[in-house]
């Protein structure tokens, strides 16, 4: 091999720590060039849904499931801290881990039954989940706070650095957000994640491939409702005040849709979906009005024209081209 | 090995199978014959838990299989191949016989995440297994290919990796060359002989008569759920029993 061919070759062999490193300087170094509070606070929010998009491109990408329920996960993590909190004066880390806890119990005890159900009729059942507990927010208002929402959460802080400005924010919340980047990459390329693979691929087949489908499915599913919680402490803590309307079902189907436009089966790809759908509204006023016909607009032409999802299927367009043209180049 | 007594199925009334007895001996390729509708897949599906028998007993190296599920039985070093090709075409063709390692892979949702170094080692360990798998089968130079691009008889040989790669005590072929042309059957013959010289013990479901003649060490016949012949090939082949089952009785053909 010439030096050259080396270092393409080690490229291609580190690819993902090296993507992983080129991200995380420019996350370092990004604060730098753009002061601007109100830009910093959108990569926040970007990152906070990042969050919750990678544990369910687990569940939906990897494991072949459907959940129209995560926003009521990802608002548990963000009532269950400031109750915990305000309420009952815990200080907030504590309260994140607690409340991660409860929510992975919960999801555990509800996983167990409502995945026994596949396809359009799980899709109801997590979507009848998330519509109870946005009703649950806005009647139970001596806890919640009812439909004006709850406010005065603190903010996290490390000793005495408070993370109460988009700056520091940017640092703690992508902090986050590589982190569960990072695990989640171990873990589709492991063999639980191959397991995961083949049961979206095909249950009976993975099922004889010696992959216990039914706890599979729950552990993922735990997973990415622990997930959805500590972004939704997250969430709390960096905007010191939450409402219903955060947790409805129309951010539920905004997370499934962040989650097709990655793409199935690609963690990289939900980056870009959770990106693009958050910053949609921002780049042309009238994606702000009409947001859910423009969002359900996107789901539609994904699926028709890519079933797999945006990146990962245009991904996979370049995978089958290069193996042809390669297959033509050989010397056979 | 394995060991089939009185198994019978129902499906809504209609008897599948019905007091379907026989052995599968350690080391020996035995072959399952029968017109279709016999109940050869639906025997395969009750061996390997994707179906659960209405009464009888398989015993598996001492142990019942009736009860356990498919991944129960799989972990007992049971893997098979199925006749409506299941890959998975997503994902490369390496990735594919890396899924027939999964339960070596370790199963700890956390610890996969961790990515720690003993993980890492059995990771490589692994895959150095798979790419010997995929060698054995001609696949090596299309390791890196989306498995749903390969052609039909590529898909058939890929299973057939997926399903060795783990070393099985019993390896379960459902119809490995229906479809395939005799360039490609005789291919899939000569991977059949590789296996069994390497010590597989093999239940071959197959239509393929050449095939499972010119292999089998015991041929067992199956017609209408029923058991109506075993043996080596060569008794099975003069038994008129199975010349009925298959050619029809002097009276209805004539």
């Amino acid at each position: 091999m010439t030096s050259k061919e080396k270092l393409f070759y080690f490229i291609y062999l580190h690819r993902t720590g090296l993507t992983v490193a080129v991200l995380s300087t420019v996350l370092l170094v990004y604060p730098l060039f753009q002061d601007n509070p109100y830009t910093l606070g959108l990569s926040n929010l970007i990152a906070i849904n990042t969050i919750v998009v990678l544990g369910l491109a687990l569940f939906v990408g990897y494991a072949g499931q459907i959940s129209l329920g995560h926003a009521a996960f990802f608002g548990m993590g963000a009532y269950g801290s400031a109750i915990a909190t305000v309420t009952f004066g815990l200080s907030p880390w504590p309260a994140l881990a607690l409340t991660a806890l409860l929510v992975a119990l919960f999801a555990g005890l509800i996983g167990v039954p409502l995945l026994r159900l596949a396809g359009h009729y799980l899709a109801m059942a997590t979507l009848g989940m998330n519509f109870v507990f946005h009703n649950i927010l806005l009647q139970w208002d001596q806890v919640t706070g009812g439909p004006s929402g709850f406010a005065g959460i603190p903010s996290l802080a490390i000793g005495p650095l408070m993370f109460d400005d988009e700056v520091r924010l940017h640092y703690l919340l992508w902090g986050f957000t590589l982190l569960a980047l990072l695990l989640c990459l171990n873990l589709v390329r492991s063999g639980v994640g191959r397991g995961l693979a083949a049961l979206a691929g095909d249950e009976t087949a993975a099922a004889a491939l010696g992959v216990d489908t039914a706890r599979a499915k729950v552990k993922v599913f735990v997973l990415s409702a622990t997930m959805a919680s500590i972004a939704g402490s997250l969430f709390a803590h960096t905007y010191n005040f939450i409402s219903p309307d955060s947790f409805d079902i129309f951010v539920a189907t905004d997370f499934v849709i962040m989650v097709v436009i990655g793409g199935m089966g690609s963690i990289w790809g939900t980056l870009v979906g959770t990106g693009l759908i958050t910053m949609l509204p921002e780049w042309v006023d009238l994606f702000e009005t009409y947001k859910d016909f423009v969002h359900g607009g996107i789901l539609v032409l994904v699926l028709i024209f890519l079933p797999q999802g945006l990146v990962a299927g245009l991904v996979d367009m370049v995978r089958i081209k290069l193996a042809l043209h390669r297959q033509k180049n050989a010397p056979s | 090995m394995l060991h089939l007594e009185h198994v019978a199925k129902n499906f809504g009334g209609l008897p599948a199978l019905c007091e379907v007895g026989f052995e599968v001996k350690a080391g020996q390729l035995t072959a399952l014959i029968g017109p279709n509708g016999a109940g050869k897949t639906t025997l395969i599906n009750c061996i390997t838990g994707i179906l659960q028998p209405d009464s009888g007993n398989i015993r598996f190296r001492g142990q019942n299989l009736v009860g356990l599920a498919a991944h129960q039985i799989s972990h007992l070093g049971i893997a098979r191949t199925f006749q409506n090709l299941k890959i998975f075409p997503r994902l490369t063709v390496l990735d594919n016989v890396l899924a027939g390692l999964t339960v070596q892979g370790g199963n700890s949702l956390l610890m996969a995440m961790l990515r720690l170094p003993y993980l890492r080692h059995r990771e490589r360990r692994l895959k150095l297994q798979a790419l010997d798998s995929l060698d054995r089968f001609q696949l090596s130079a299309k390791a890196d290919w989306p498995a749903g691009i390969l052609s039909y008889g590529d898909r058939k040989r890929l299973e057939m990796a997926r399903a060795a790669v783990s070393e099985p005590h019993l390896l379960l072929l459902d119809e490995p060359v229906a479809g395939l042309n005799s360039e490609e059957t005789a291919a899939i013959a000569e991977q059949l002989r590789i296996l069994r010289s390497a010590g597989h013990t093999m239940l071959l479901v197959e239509h393929d008569m050449d095939l499972v003649m010119s292999i089998a060490d015991e041929v067992i016949v199956l017609d209408s759920g029923r058991c109506i012949a075993s043996g080596t090939p060569d008794e099975v082949r003069r038994n008129p029993l199975v010349l009925e089952a298959y050619l029809g009785t002097m009276e209805a053909t004539a």
